[in-house]
């Protein structure tokens, strides 16, 4: 599944970045062998987790920029109280990054018909651009896509299940 | 009463099991037809095909062959005192030969009233080489619309999506097979969601929506030479395909206003028309049989309920007026009576509303039951349930007293499409 792939591609780039740029304390100093001086990155702080321009904070687990899925009420596409810190964090990258894209993936639990859900899937990505662009992102950089039902995470019929699938992922496309 | 009919070619996947059957259900001796071509007769034969396209419509039931007393071929021969004390009311017979061009098939068949010991039907259904199986489900037909007064729809067609697999290696297929089950083929294939397939009124071909390109896009695709052309592939939602009677018009819905509304396309100009204009979700249109209106899903209200609209655009007025979640529609042939799926908490069931009596009736047990689609004849509701885990087809009779299940040997099935009659 693409978005599974672009996410992964995304881990991968963003684990590569970190390697690169952070860890003191792992064994890296043999790949570096004849470099006498320390290097200069190994120093730098870490990441204030609240800085949203800083690109380190979206694999930074005390930052908001790592957290991307925004979940909702039944049949409801309002951003509840909890999640719009989480929107506000990547509206604040987007404004912040002239090539930030980002695709809104709506989506809804199995119940009611799929292309009702179609529907609420992005009535619910159009919810979360709203509150980006309302926040500084620029309407160019998203695009609201609405797999309704058919791309749940969790295959259950419970409660648990639905709440997991009624959801919206903020997927970078560039960043 | 739970026979299971069991798939008896290896190419068949389905199964098909009635869960709940219909007490008055007319008995019925389909006595074996007589093979009078040259070589062996198929191991599916025509009268077993015939009586189990009988006994899944509900409304009949045939006898086992090994029951019966004799085998009669011709009228003569048949004993009606003994089928009467049997308790048999109606006896077909018949024989299959090769026609006089010794191309295809030639089934013979008379049907007869074994209490008034007199001939109600005295046919012969021709067929083309590798179609008895088709001409079987002709002479299905013929049967119950002499015994019921309503044309049969056993020789037509289902269309439905399968998912197979999990993860990244889920496939989606578009599979279309016959209205019991078998020769199942697969149209298209995809790792993307398939959904919401439609047929054009002359059976010919599907229009369905696919997420190859990533987001929703609209095919039409010739069920028999594969051709497909892209319908729509706009920004936003490209869903919910829906023609015409007449097959001049397509009713789908678009996002790309914002929101999901309804529009009509000229099928020759590719021209489309805007019929609703709300920030709601309007969506899942149909066509009445009568082409004036298009009956479609709207959360409108608060939640969803079925609307209509003149076919020209115009004042939506609400049709269904009970009930707390109904959606995507499908309208009986005679345009009087509106299946949908009915949600009531986390219970989702078939129910039909009758427009006259404004009254619902729940056709369905749930929990989760959607995408009803009227048979052409108006007789059967095929739906999408969820057992066990996983997503089977079922058919309930319009009156809710009979209701079969169709099981397909693996994967989720969802999102049938009932054909037209294909003349």
């Amino acid at each position: 599944m693409k978005s599974a792939w672009r996410l992964t591609l995304a881990l991968l780039i963003a684990l590569t970045f970190a390697a690169c740029k952070s860890t003191p304390e792992t064994t890296e100093a043999p790949a570096e062998p004849t470099e006498s001086k320390p290097p200069v990155v190994e120093t730098k702080p870490a990441p204030n987790p609240s800085d949203f321009t800083d690109v380190r904070n979206f694999d930074n687990p005390e930052s908001l920029l790592s957290k991307r899925v925004i979940y909702f009420d039944f049949d409801k596409s309002t951003v509840r109280a909890e999640y719009r810190g989480i929107v506000e964090a990547h509206a604040a990258y987007a404004a912040s990054s002239g090539t930030a894209r980002v695709t809104l993936e709506g989506h809804a639990d199995e119940r009611g018909t799929r292309e009702y859900n179609l529907g609420l899937g992005e009535r619910r990505g159009n919810a979360v651009s709203g509150l980006m662009s309302a926040q500084g992102a620029r309407g160019s950089q998203l695009t609201v896509v609405s797999y309704g039902e058919e791309r749940p995470t969790c295959r259950v019929s419970d409660e648990e299940c639905w709440a997991m699938n009624r959801r919206v992922e903020i997927v970078y496309t560039a960043r | 009463m739970a026979l299971l009919f069991s798939a008896a070619t290896a190419q068949a996947q389905l199964q098909i099991e009635i869960i709940d059957g219909n007490p008055a259900a007319l008995p019925i001796a389909v006595v074996p037809f007589e093979w009078q071509e040259a070589g062996a007769p198929p191991i599916e034969t025509v009268d077993t095909i015939v009586a189990n396209d009988l006994y899944r419509s509900g409304l009949f039931d045939p006898m086992a062959a090994e029951d019966m007393p004799d085998r009669p071929t011709d009228m003569e021969s048949i004993r009606f005192g003994t089928w009467r004390l049997l308790k048999v009311d109606y006896i077909v017979i018949g024989k299959v030969r090769t026609p006089m061009d010794g191309q295809g098939h030639e089934i013979h068949y008379e049907l007869f009233d074994v209490h008034k010991q007199e001939r109600l039907l005295s046919r012969i259904t021709t067929v083309g080489p590798g179609d008895l199986r088709f001409g079987a489900h002709r002479v299905a037909d013929s049967i119950y619309e002499a015994l019921t007064g309503v044309p049969g729809a056993f020789s037509t067609r289902i269309a439905y999506v399968t998912a197979t697999g999990i993860g990244n290696g889920i496939q989606y297929e578009l599979v279309v097979a016959d209205a019991d089950g078998f020769g199942p083929q697969s149209i298209v294939g995809s790792p993307e969601p398939l959904l919401s397939p439609s047929w054009t009124p002359d059976g010919r071909k599907l229009a369905y929506v696919s997420f190859e390109q990533g987001n929703s896009a609209i095919y039409l695709q010739d069920v028999a030479t594969g051709a497909r052309e892209l319908i729509s592939s706009g920004k936003g939602i490209n869903g919910a395909p829906a023609f015409s009677p007449d097959g001049r018009k397509m009713a789908l819905t678009l996002s790309r206003s914002g929101n999901p509304e309804i529009y009509i396309r000229d099928m020759a100009t590719g021209r489309t028309q805007q019929i609703t204009q709300h920030w709601a979700i309007d969506t899942e249109p149909a066509f009445s049989p009568d082409g004036r209106f298009v009956y479609f899903t709207s959360d409108r209200g608060g939640r969803p309920q079925i609307y209509r609209v003149p076919v020209g655009g115009g004042n939506p007025e609400r049709v269904t007026l009970e009930g707390e979640y109904n959606a995507r529609a499908s309208i009986s042939p005679d345009g009087r009576k509106i299946a949908v799926a009915q949600g009531r908490g986390n219970e989702y069931r078939i129910a039909v509303w009758d427009i006259e009596s404004e009254r619902f009736s729940i056709l369905t047990p749930g929990r989760l039951d959607e995408s009803p689609s009227f048979a052409p004849n108006g007789s059967m509701i095929l739906y999408a349930t969820r057992e066990g885990g996983r997503g089977v087809l079922s058919a309930v009779s319009a009156d809710g007293s009979v209701r079969t299940r169709l099981i397909l040997s693996e994967g989720d099935v969802r999102e049938p499409a009932w054909s037209p009659v294909i003349r």
